[in-house]
């Protein structure tokens, strides 16, 4: 059951308690105690929405840095980890295998806000190594949502 | 001039959805729901476009051998013992054939001789009774009924029996009633079709898309697989309809004369086709179990909307349809249907283009998103309600 809730819910959070019940074939009961569960127990971590940003007037900046860090005696890179992701620009931070350590996302109003973050709070941290900036330039597809194309129903109207 | 066409093929009357098809063509307007469509909403899964796209590129565009390729039976084979338990031997006993369709016209040419009687539960899928006549045979319409939630019973199926009677058409699960036939049902069937000798045409196309616990193939009842061609194809389970890809599985004799006509007419089912078509029976059970659980939740979410309209409804446990009943308004299905068309832009099927017993019916199909259904229950809703205001 919580699997199945949770296929739901990623795909649409907002989706209503009853209709969640009917379409499950449960009743409504079950479905709020298994969601208040998944809220305690960190399952849920919250109720976000996707948006495609190009399409308002609002100016941001989104980057990629690949951060390589010198992992700390005791806790290895988790320190350094909770270091950078308190800042509230950062928006997501991920440990990765392979040639750097950390994979942070940032966003900023312009390329000068993002730069200076990199530049100033970042890269000066004892742990960093080295930092490599990548600027995304446009957004095809995120949280598995190809974005601004509509979709078409290519099937004829009335089919045996 | 002397009249170019054949007698068999005039009387024939064209498919009863090609009026409406028409209809709703005509008004093209961007606002209607149809709620017509026979066919899964999903695309084809991605590897499996991939495996087509990739049979191209390396050149593989020549025919395969008639039977179609040996890697593909070789996977279906595997796929009916590991879904069904059924045992067919990819290299004697199958045949890739054009969709499903191709299998039901070639396995009937196969079979009866002019008199024989072909035996058709409806409401059931339209082209049964046609490539009966066109075989040779005579149609013999079993009704099936609402209060049975159509499924075909064995008294049903022994007042129809005659001396000529040879083959049944087993159209389940069903297009466009949803009804299944559980182990059960099959047992008590497949004893009046051993008791008086016939055979049984199993169009199975919509086996992946059962609601209960699992689907049963008639060719899993004791007695009967030597008794029964099964038909199965890509379209439904894989999203595949457009690749007309489909399979008959029968003992050798019948396959070996079904493969005849097939050589000559066909030569052979599409090859890229048949390239995807491995890689969706080498990997495609996620994607399958994915679309089954997304057309169940649809499926849920309809039938609870019918209760809370008041219109009476079996719970269908299969294929993508259900088949709401709308005698309490006094219309034809055809009436409804054109009439809910005019005033909330919604089309559905009358239940009559399936056969003369789905008078008082529709057939909705839940081949569509949510949002979707939603939208076209509401107007449903309104209709309804009118309707009921105005008696």
């Amino acid at each position: 059951m919580r699997e199945q809730i949770l296929a739901i819910i990623e795909k649409n959070s907002r989706i209503d308690l009853r209709e969640l019940a009917i379409i499950l074939g449960v009743d409504e009961t079950t479905i709020l105690n298994e969601m208040e569960n998944m809220e305690k127990e960190g399952v849920i971590c919250g109720y976000h929405t996707l948006i495609d940003w190009e399409k308002t007037d609002v100016e941001k900046v989104n980057a990629l840095i690949e951060v390589r860090v010198t992992p700390q005696r005791g806790n290895g890179f988790d320190s350094v980890a909770e270091r950078i992701y308190k800042y509230p620009e950062v928006h997501a931070v991920y440990l990765i295998s392979g040639g750097y350590d950390l994979l942070v996302t940032l966003e900023g109003k312009s390329l000068k806000e993002v730069s200076r973050f990199v530049s100033e709070k970042l890269s000066i941290l004892d742990p960093v190594i080295s930092t490599a900036t990548h600027f995304i330039l446009k957004k095809y597809k995120d949280h598995g949502t190809i974005l601004g194309k509509k979709e078409t129903d290519e099937r004829m109207q009335i089919t045996p | 001039m002397r009249n170019p066409l054949s007698s068999t093929i005039t009387q024939i009357k064209p498919s009863g959805i090609r009026k409406f098809f028409d209809i709703v063509s005509e008004m093209n307007d961007p606002d209607v729901i149809s709620l017509g469509v026979g066919e899964p909403d999903f695309e084809t899964p991605w590897h499996i476009r991939d495996e087509g796209i990739y049979s191209l590129e390396k050149g593989r565009t020549f025919y395969t051998s008639n039977a179609g390729l040996v890697e593909l039976r070789e996977e279906i084979s595997k796929y009916l013992k590991r879904r069904y338990d059924l045992s067919y031997d990819a290299r004697t006993e199958m045949l890739v054939t054009v969709g499903g369709s191709e299998a039901i016209d070639i396995a009937l040419r196969a079979m009866v001789d002019p008199g024989d009687e072909v035996l058709i539960p409806q409401p059931s899928y339209v082209s049964y009774e046609p490539c009966a006549v066109l075989a040779g045979a005579k149609p013999v319409i079993i009704e099936l009924k609402h209060e049975n939630q159509f499924r075909l019973t064995a008294q049903e199926l022994e007042d129809a029996i005659t001396d000529k009677t040879k083959i049944l058409i087993l159209p389940f699960p069903n297009n466009p009633t949803g009804a299944i036939m559980e182990r059960k049902d099959l047992e008590a069937i497949a004893e009046v079709i051993i008791k008086h000798d016939l055979f049984v045409l199993s169009d199975e196309i919509y086996s992946e898309l059962c609601y209960t616990d699992h689907h049963v193939s008639i060719a899993n009842i004791p007695g009967m697989w030597e008794r029964t061609v099964l038909i199965n194809g890509f379209s439904k389970s894989h999203a595949m309809t457009g690749w007309r890809l489909g399979y008959a599985c029968a003992p050798e004799h019948i396959i070996e004369q079904m493969y005849k006509i097939h050589q000559f007419c066909i030569m052979c089912a599409p090859t890229t086709s048949q390239y995807a078509a491995i890689d969706a029976m080498r990997n495609g059970d996620e994607d399958v179990q994915k679309m089954r659980e997304s057309y169940n939740q649809r499926r849920r979410f309809l039938v609870h909307a019918f209760q809370e309209m008041g219109l009476e409804c079996f719970e269908p446990f299969g294929a993508f349809y259900i088949f709401p009943c709308i005698k309490e308004f006094g219309m034809t299905s055809d009436e409804f249907a054109m009439k809910f068309l005019e005033a909330e832009k919604v089309a559905v099927v009358p239940g009559t283009a399936f056969g003369d017993s789905g008078e008082g019916f529709l057939r909705i199909s839940y081949a569509y998103s949510l949002e979707k259904l939603k939208v076209a229950v509401e107007r449903l809703n309104r209709f309804v309600t009118k309707l009921r205001e105005n008696k």
